[in-house]
């Protein structure tokens, strides 16, 4: 009985190719495009996650600040919560690094007639104190101290980028809506239009005793089916895209900043699931409103 | 003596209205088991209303009518494959799916219901020997004659093992041969105890075949 159903629903998928590979193409091209943002999200969500972990906020001193001072401020910022470790780098110290970090342009760095740099802290977070409310909050803690010029910890380009990733998120959810509602309609009007193209046989086979559920359950099928291959064929072209673009990306930049990884199963699956219901209530709807007629 | 309880189909005061007009006007019978019956009258009498009520291809107007202890007036649409089942059907187009083979449009019926693949395959091909039709099992309908399609489709009504067959013009577009076939078909199906409801306006089927005669004019009964 059930492989009954099955060969019915791979025959009426056979019977209707193109109408078929049209809706397969849209499903697929529908997955695509909301995987990419899932894919997009889950990447830039891992990127501001080691951003975050690896964050640490220079404090710039006070010229004025002596010795005293300074391991005063040293005792007091490793005593503030949150904080793993207080290291201080010295004017000279930092002139020195900037003229490494400037390799053959160091040279710029020779008609200076005085260090242009401040002493300072870099102050370390323990992993558990990470987040921007932290940050932000121990950073105000820090400039309530005395002989504290300066916090810096890079607040306005991780909040651009947390922006940024917000505004992804919200066209992301408005088009995977778009799409949703595109793809249902599209696998509503397959099933109506090979209904319309079965209606005498539909007809015929209510006519000799076949209950609904009998004329249903291969276009079920024959929906979760487009759904499955159309969510496969997605996220397949979407790791062919992906495969290319982070090798691309691999060759360019930091490997160790802009490491890429693709989804995982379980989002996998979550599409192709997603896409097999979208497939299914497709069914539903169109042959609902068929056979109440 | 037979009395109404014992009547497997019972028509009671009824009506058939298209607009104004009365395809069937006051029409009360009972079709008793593993009867013959004819239903006969000239085109537009109304033979194939009655037909097509009996089987919900039509609601009626007014008035009962009871198949085996279901009353059709109060069927719902959930519980109308349970009525069909009882009945097998051979339409006047023989309604076949061109599509489908004819050994799969015999079997169609009992994969409705849910059997077995040997069963329908071994039930299917035992009807369509008897129809004369098991060497034609892999032809499409529109490859076959007027006369086969017509076989065809008695064996599709037959197939289920139906309490009643319901043929509307079985014989009406076919030769003297098949027709004669057709009619051998429907008595064999009658001596196998089914009650066989068979509407015409051929005087020759009536005449050659012995069964109760119903006669219809003008969606009246007049004998």
């Amino acid at each position: 009985m059930k492989l009954f159903f099955f060969k019915r629903a791979l025959q009426d998928i056979l019977d209707n190719r193109f109408l078929n590979t049209v809706t397969v193409i849209t499903i697929a091209l529908s997955v695509l495009i909301v995987s990419s943002f899932a894919l997009f999200f889950t990447n830039a969500n891992e990127l501001l996650d080691t951003w975050k972990k690896g964050i640490r906020a220079l404090v710039y001193l006070d010229p004025s600040a002596n010795e005293a001072n300074r391991l005063d401020l040293k005792y007091n910022i490793q005593q503030l919560e949150g904080v793993s470790e207080a290291r201080f780098i010295s004017r000279k110290d930092a002139l020195d690094q900037m003229r490494v970090q400037m390799g053959r342009q160091a040279s710029l760095l020779e008609g200076l007639e005085s260090n242009p740099l401040p002493d300072a802290f870099e102050v370390r977070l323990k992993p558990e104190s990470q987040t921007m409310a932290d940050i932000e909050r121990l950073s105000s803690a820090i400039e309530a101290l005395p002989h504290i010029n300066k916090v810096e910890y890079g607040q306005q380009w991780i909040g651009k980028f947390t922006s940024i990733i917000n505004v992804f998120k919200f066209v992301g959810y408005a088009m995977g809506g778009l799409f949703l509602v595109a793809t249902l309609f599209i696998v509503a009007n397959t099933v109506r239009l090979v209904l319309y193209s079965r209606q005498e046989e539909i007809a015929i086979m209510r006519l000799v005793g076949a209950t609904d559920r009998f004329i249903k359950f291969p276009f079920y099928i024959q929906g979760l089916a487009l759904g499955g291959v159309g969510g496969m064929i997605g996220m397949s072209g979407l790791y062919i895209a992906f495969y290319f673009i982070s090798q691309k990306f691999h060759n360019s930049l930091s490997a160790e900043l802009l490491e890429m990884h693709f989804l995982n199963l379980e989002i996998i699956a979550a599409i192709v699931a997603g896409s097999m219901l979208v497939g299914w209530v497709g069914c539903f709807v169109s042959l609902k409103q068929f056979l109440k007629s | 003596m037979k009395s109404h309880e014992d009547a497997l189909i019972r028509l009671f005061h009824v009506y058939k209205r298209y607009g104004a007009h009365n395809a069937l006007f006051d029409i009360s019978l009972d079709i008793f088991k593993n009867e013959f019956l004819f239903l006969a009258g000239p085109s537009g009498a109304g033979k194939s209303t009655l037909l097509k009520l009996l089987f919900l291809g039509e609601t009626l107007s007014e008035g009962q009518i009871l198949i085996d202890r279901m009353n059709l007036a109060r069927v719902s649409p959930k519980r109308t494959p349970e009525l069909r089942r009882k009945l097998g059907i051979i339409f006047q187009d023989f309604k076949l799916i061109p599509t489908k083979t004819v050994y799969e449009n015999v079997a169609l019926v009992l994969e409705a219901r849910g059997m077995g693949s040997k069963f329908i395959q071994k039930k299917v091909s035992s009807v369509l020997r008897t129809v004369g039709m098991e060497d034609r099992k892999k032809s499409f309908p529109p490859g076959l004659s007027g006369g086969e399609q017509q076989k065809v489709a008695v064996a599709r009504a037959v197939v289920g093992e139906p309490k009643i067959v319901l043929a509307d013009e079985p014989t009406g577009s076919l030769d003297a041969e098949s027709a004669e076939a057709i009619l051998n078909l429907l008595t064999n199906i009658h001596a196998r105890g089914a009650t066989v409801l068979v509407a015409t306006h051929d005087q020759e089927l009536i005449h050659s075949t012995k069964g109760r005669v119903i006669q219809l004019k003008e969606g009246k009964l007049i004998a």
